[in-house]
């Protein structure tokens, strides 16, 4: 399908993009795209104006500070899978981009775009939530920071205000000794997630220390399973532990209805999938 | 309805042409410059068989505005057929039989060509990542994993003399 007609600017400052939005009515901001321009093909959005970010300048920045890593609104997801500086102090970010759709994909898509589209299926989301991540949102009026983890509220629903850009994601460094737990189920690599899990544990004298899971692609909107961590802090990493945080995770999901699995299904495949991605994140045998 | 006159290279060559704002470059490059190896699928990013090269990187075309490439280089299966990794792809894929009808090819050529680039030992895994985002309809991709290989094969004989 071809898009409908619509008024095209190219922003040339953070300024002048933030103007135009306060400005027009019906306006949207195009970064990299591959969200955006194929919702406007398939005529799922219809805006007066689109604003193309690409040039402008400074946007593209990753900057890895002791604390936290912040992340530009034009950094693309393959920029971000190249910098190792970035993976090492992100590792759950590291080990999710290789299923952030595909290598042409991810050379135009960015990280800041992902998240300010909010789909349910996509990683970035999951990981933000996972994380903590701070997410900056900046209008005419100013800039206001709002925790990933009230930022997602629905099915492509989020607290961003038309008029507002999403313009820094800053995630904080995982800790010494923090492992990556991440693995999705989907009809092929890069494609959307039916379900997955993100999330990071921390495993510090023998007990968990931290543990943040969250569940997404089968959820309007990315959720973190605090059922599951309660059950783990304290408790020393074994086997057993693993069957009674599988089970938690499907007993804490509720899976939207699909043509393509029942909710009980759903479940069924969460269980299957923590018991997998926390055998690995806790360095067991795999079962 | 909105259009703009657009200038950008395009296979080595400066063009100037007026684009309508909701045209995509797939479109673009097959209607006003008749190159027609750049195959149009699904129009919203899942098959690759649009996929160009845009400032060095592989993109898909269906899913660039055209108006976006004021200013950028693009450049389409037809000017690669001069490239060393093209040829030993080309011709892996016809030794391998790696396609049927055809209309993935320049698509998958495009995503391979960036693999190579980046990794001149992929494993099989690896190539069927790669690939994860073209789709073909008539192989069932075993031939065209086997290609690639192959010709990252003969690159590496290649680079080694």
């Amino acid at each position: 399908m071809k898009s409908a007609n619509f008024a095209y600017i190219r922003a040339t400052s953070l300024d002048h993009a933030l103007s135009t939005l306060a400005n027009t009515e019906d306006a949207i901001v195009l970064a990299g795209g591959q969200s955006l321009v194929a919702a406007l093909n398939l005529r799922l959005q219809v805006p007066e104006l689109v604003v193309d970010i690409n040039h402008v300048p400074g946007l593209d920045q990753i900057e890895i500070g002791d604390d936290e890593v912040r992340i530009g609104p034009l950094v693309r997801h393959a920029q971000l899978m190249a910098s190792d500086e970035a993976t090492k102090a992100l590792p759950l970010i590291g080990k999710a981009l290789p299923h952030v759709a595909h290598p042409a994909i991810r050379n135009r898509g960015t990280t800041c775009g992902s998240l300010a589209y909010g789909d349910p299926a996509a990683e970035m989301p999951a990981c933000a939530v996972a994380l903590g991540a701070t997410l900056v949102l900046a209008s005419t009026d100013g800039t206001r920071e709002v925790a990933a983890r009230e930022f997602f509220e629905g099915l492509y629903e989020t607290q961003r205000a038309p008029h507002e850009m999403l313009i820094e994601a800053r995630f904080p460094v995982a800790p010494k000794g923090a492992r990556p737990v991440f693995d999705e189920v989907a009809a092929r690599r890069g494609d959307f997630a039916t379900l997955g899990l993100a999330g990071q544990i921390h495993v510090d004298s023998g007990v968990i220390a931290a543990f943040d899971l969250v569940a997404f692609g089968s959820e309007p909107a990315p959720l973190l399973l605090e059922n599951v961590a309660d059950i783990a802090l304290g408790k020393a990493p074994n086997p057993g532990l693993i069957t009674d945080l599988s089970q938690a995770v499907a007993d804490q999901v509720h899976p939207m209805e699909s043509p393509l699995a029942t909710p009980q299904m759903r479940r069924r495949q969460y269980r299957a999938l923590a018991e997998r991605c926390l055998h690995a994140a806790m360095e067991f045998a795999d079962v | 309805m909105s259009e703009d006159t657009i200038r950008f290279t395009l296979n080595g060559r400066d063009v100037s042409v007026p684009a309508t704002t909701r045209g995509h470059l797939g479109d673009l490059l097959r209607h006003e410059f008749g190159e027609t190896g750049t195959h149009i699928g699904c129009e919203h990013g899942v098959c690759g068989a649009c996929n160009v090269v845009m400032d060095g990187v592989v993109v898909r075309s269906c899913l660039t505005l055209a108006v976006q490439v004021d200013g950028a280089e693009i450049e389409t299966i037809e000017h690669l057929g001069s490239d060393h990794d093209v040829a030993a792809l080309q011709n892996a894929f016809v030794a391998r039989n790696a396609f049927q009808c055809g209309y993935c090819t320049p698509g998958m050529i495009m995503t391979a060509r960036e693999l190579l680039a980046g990794n001149t030992a992929p494993r099989r895994e690896e190539i069927r990542d790669a690939i994860s985002g073209n789709l073909c309809r008539c192989t069932g991709y075993q031939a065209i994993v086997e290609a690639i290989s192959d010709a990252a094969e003969t690159l590496r004989e290649m680079a080694d003399e």
